[in-house]
């Protein structure tokens, strides 16, 4: 080797060019956990004040936090952990943020070089485990390298489709000295990222959009994440037609808008999956075709229709359904060119067309497919409680959620009018992400109300971070809709199986006040529906208190409308329709 | 159908893993995968013969640029190229078996490159259908051993795949 090992003049350790990137990313929090192979480099974190470490206490919740701090922000979120069981415990939270395609560099520790391969005290292939849910992973071998591969990590997570990037980092190599030269620019031959869209094949939509009879728009977190909300709503205004939005693209749409008609999907509306069946046009931005959103795809491409999609990933083109005029591109800059050619154009949408198809969604509308019987005095109605907190926190609060019933109710109680104040896991669907999501949101939004909508199965999947909002003080305010039961499981089972309710009781749950409380926190139990309002009002008033509100809801409630399994989209279950929670309707198709 | 995709790739360790790690994670099917650095020692060629319905083959494709490491993709199947592989095949050659696995070598263009009493080892080079008829060819019982690389591609004439 070379005399790395010494430092001479001008040259700083590996750990400290570490934080010199950081640095030079304008990082702002780094959520991490140390251990051995990460020794040096917490010890330069130690003499730096350039970013803040927030210390988890499980890598799974450090990895979750910072995917939610750039789900918040649109910057890429870090998150630092030490090697074997540090990495490993990472590997559900990079899946997660792989999933929802979101920007964030990973670094975790490795052995020294030297031990690599010898089954080492905690020697894991991290480069091996996380290849399959990583955008890209490196593994550096010489300290010369750091600098020009983080730099690298930054710009592959940010770019094009984002995504996590993990880079490990042998022990040695974070004690060994060389310069600090920072690239300016990255060039990869290897990678290229598109931006700006065919600009025949942007003009050939525009055509057909003012050609649609039943013009429909369906947009998905590609237009969150690449923050064209303002030139898809220009777009939709200037041309009228419906927008839906799907779980992950909630908020990229303003949910109070006319021509909004909800998220459509599974647990989509009547109108939004009825007017996604039957439109003769349709305007994909940013979303790809999920299994959840079009349900049996031969049923979905049963009817003609003349679909244009806009995505940076080609792949996620024609994947499941072929569509007819393919734009890879940045939606913004895509979205900006059509509004162009649409500012330039004499031809103006067929008014009476859209007149007739409009009178057709309020049909659809006027079933009323979110409406639930509230009239209880006694039993509290999750629903009922989301609406509650949409009116308390002013449609203004980040909310996060886990993963079940509780997340649906979430996504279409609460109506989110800006982009980036929905944070949930989508793809991956991984519980527990719900109050280290609610971390990343408040460390990126100090003043903001952060609520965190949960179910008493999902919160235990990460309730030690009580701890890390005690010591961060972030005043989030949990809402714990407790069913007791794993209910989506639970309602999976009542359609499909029988009502056999195997393993979906939760039972033996804490006492969640004195669990909050014994944290250092402020918890309430909520039992009647005449409570709820006010305990939220309580709950807010309190603006530098971490509150945990436990709601006991009602144990038996369903997600509706729903799609069962292997039916066409607008074949659903409505929660008016009198035999809906009979299992004979449902079989899965 | 079955086609033959050829890429370039930075020459870096794990390179090939991610392709690998691609087409098992895909459930893509594989059949035969060869790869070695180019000219420029900076960049690994990589021949893929693999088979699936178009909309497969698409998504491989796509796939396959989505690789961070990968510079470049063909299809060899979009027009005309050249499929060679090479074969190593060690038959049994006693008695009367000598005189004619020498003549059904010849037939094949094969070479014998190494001579033993008991045995001849053929060198073969071919498309992989024809390695397969050499060794359809064959008595089974013959045949002590194979290697065979897998197929290497390049397209005919000016169809270059180059950075
Ligand atoms: C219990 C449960 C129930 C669910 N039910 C539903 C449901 O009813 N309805 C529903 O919609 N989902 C539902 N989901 C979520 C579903 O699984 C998918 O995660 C979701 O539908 C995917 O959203 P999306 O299509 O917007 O794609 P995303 O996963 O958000 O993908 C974004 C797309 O945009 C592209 N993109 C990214 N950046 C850009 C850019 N700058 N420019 C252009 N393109 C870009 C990406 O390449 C990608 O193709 C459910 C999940 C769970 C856990
Ligand atoms: C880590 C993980 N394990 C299992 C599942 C499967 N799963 C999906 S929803 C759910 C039940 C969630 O229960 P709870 O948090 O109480 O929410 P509820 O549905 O009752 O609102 C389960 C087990 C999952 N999504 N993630
Ligand atoms: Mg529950």
């Amino acid at each position: 080797m070379d005399d790395s090992t010494q430092q001479q003049a001008g040259q700083i350790s590996g750990a400290e060019i570490i934080m010199r990137c950081l640095q030079e990313e304008n990082v702002k929090f780094v959520f991490g956990y140390p251990g051995g192979a990460v020794l040096h480099i917490y010890d330069a974190i130690f003499k730096q004040d350039k970013f803040k470490h927030i210390l988890v206490r499980h890598e799974q919740a450090a990895v979750h936090a910072a995917d939610a701090f750039a789900r918040a922000t649109g910057e890429v979120g870090v998150a630092l952990v030490t090697s074997g069981p540090g990495a490993t415990n990472a590997v559900t939270g990079i899946a997660t943020a792989y999933m929802d395609s979101i920007p964030m560099v990973v670094i975790s520790g490795q052995v020294p070089t030297a031990a690599i391969g010898m089954d080492a005290f905690q020697e894991v292939d991290m480069v091996g485990v996380t290849r399959p849910c990583v955008k890209h992973n490196f593994l550096i071998k010489d300290v010369r390298d750091i600098a020009s591969t983080i730099k690298k990590a930054f710009y592959i997570a940010a770019s094009g489709r984002p995504g996590p990037v993990v880079v490990d980092i042998p022990k040695d190599i974070t004690a060994e000295f060389t310069e600090f030269n920072y690239p300016k620019s990255v060039e990869m031959r290897s990678y290229t990222p598109v931006i700006k869209g065919h600009s025949g094949q942007i003009k050939k939509a525009v055509k057909i959009l003012l050609e649609a009879k039943r013009p429909m728009i369906y947009t998905g977190g590609g237009l969150v994440l690449g923050d064209a909300s303002n030139e898809l709503v220009k777009l939709a205004r200037t041309l009228g037609y419906p927008v839906t939005n799907t779980l992950m693209g909630l908020g990229g749409y303003p949910a109070t808008d006319k021509q909004y008609i909800g998220m459509l999907g599974m647990h989509g509306t009547y109108e939004a999956n009825n007017a996604m069946q039957d439109c003769d046009v349709l305007l994909a931005v940013g979303a790809r075709f999920d299994d959840r959103v079009i349900g049996n795809p031969d049923h979905f491409l049963s009817v003609p229709r003349t679909i244009i999609h806009i995505d940076v990933d080609p792949s996620s083109i024609s994947k499941r359904v072929k569509v007819d005029v393919p734009i890879v591109g940045h939606v913004q800059s895509v979205l900006s060119e059509m509004n162009e050619i649409l500012a330039a154009e004499t031809k103006k949408p067929d008014a009476s067309a859209l007149k007739t198809w409009w009178a057709k969604i309020d049909g659809w509308r006027t079933k009323k497919s979110l409406s639930y019987d509230g009239s209880s005095s006694s039993i509290i109605k999750p629903q009922y409680v989301i609406e509650k907190l949409w009116e308390v926190t002013k449609g203004d609060a980040y909310v996060t959620s886990d993963v079940g019933q509780h997340q649906m109710w979430a996504a279409q109680y609460y109506k989110f009018d800006k982009p980036r104040r929905w944070i949930n896991s989508g793809g991956l669907g991984t519980m527990g992400v719900g109050l280290p999501y609610a971390m990343g949101c408040q460390l990126a939004d100090p003043k903001a109300q952060v609520a965190c909508v949960t179910g008493e199965g999902s919160i235990q999947m990460n309730i030690q971070e009580l701890s890390t909002c005690k010591q961060f003080n972030l005043p989030i305010k949990v809402i714990l809709l407790n069913n007791r039961y794993l209910g989506m499981v639970r309602q999976w089972q009542e359609f499909f199986y029988e009502n056999r309710y195997s393993e979906s009781y939760m039972d033996s749950l804490p006492d969640f006040v004195k669990l909050a409380e014994s944290y250092g926190h402020v918890g309430i139990n909520i039992e009647k529906p005449a409570d709820v309002e006010g305990a939220l009002q309580d709950a807010f008033a309190m603006k530098d208190r971490f509150v945990f509100m436990n709601f006991l809801t009602d144990q038996k409630e369903n997600v509706f409308p729903m799609v069962p399994n292997g039916k066409g989209i607008n074949e659903m279950i409505l929660g008016t329709d009198p035999n809906a929670n009979d299992p004979a309707n449902k079989m899965e198709g | 159908m079955k086609h033959i995709i050829s890429l370039l790739m930075e020459n870096e360790a794990g390179a090939l893993s991610r392709v690998a790690g691609l087409f098992s994670a895909r459930a893509y099917n594989i059949e035969s995968l060869t790869v070695a650095p180019t000219e420029d020692a900076t960049l690994s060629r990589m021949t893929i013969v693999t088979s699936g319905s178009d909309d497969v083959i698409e998504q491989i494709i796509k796939q396959l640029n989505k690789l961070v490491d990968v510079v470049k993709v063909l299809d060899l199947n979009d027009g005309r190229y050249i499929e060679r592989e090479l074969m190593l095949v060690k038959v049994k050659a006693t008695g009367a078996l000598r005189e004619e696995m020498k003549r059904i070598s010849d037939i094949f263009r094969g070479r014998i490159i190494d001579v033993a009493d008991g045995s001849y080892t053929i060198e073969l080079t071919g498309s992989g259908s024809k390695l397969d008829a050499f060794l359809e060819a064959l008595d089974k019982t013959v045949i002590l051993e194979t290697v065979r690389t897998g197929a290497s591609g390049i397209g005919r004439g000016d169809r270059i795949l180059k950075v």
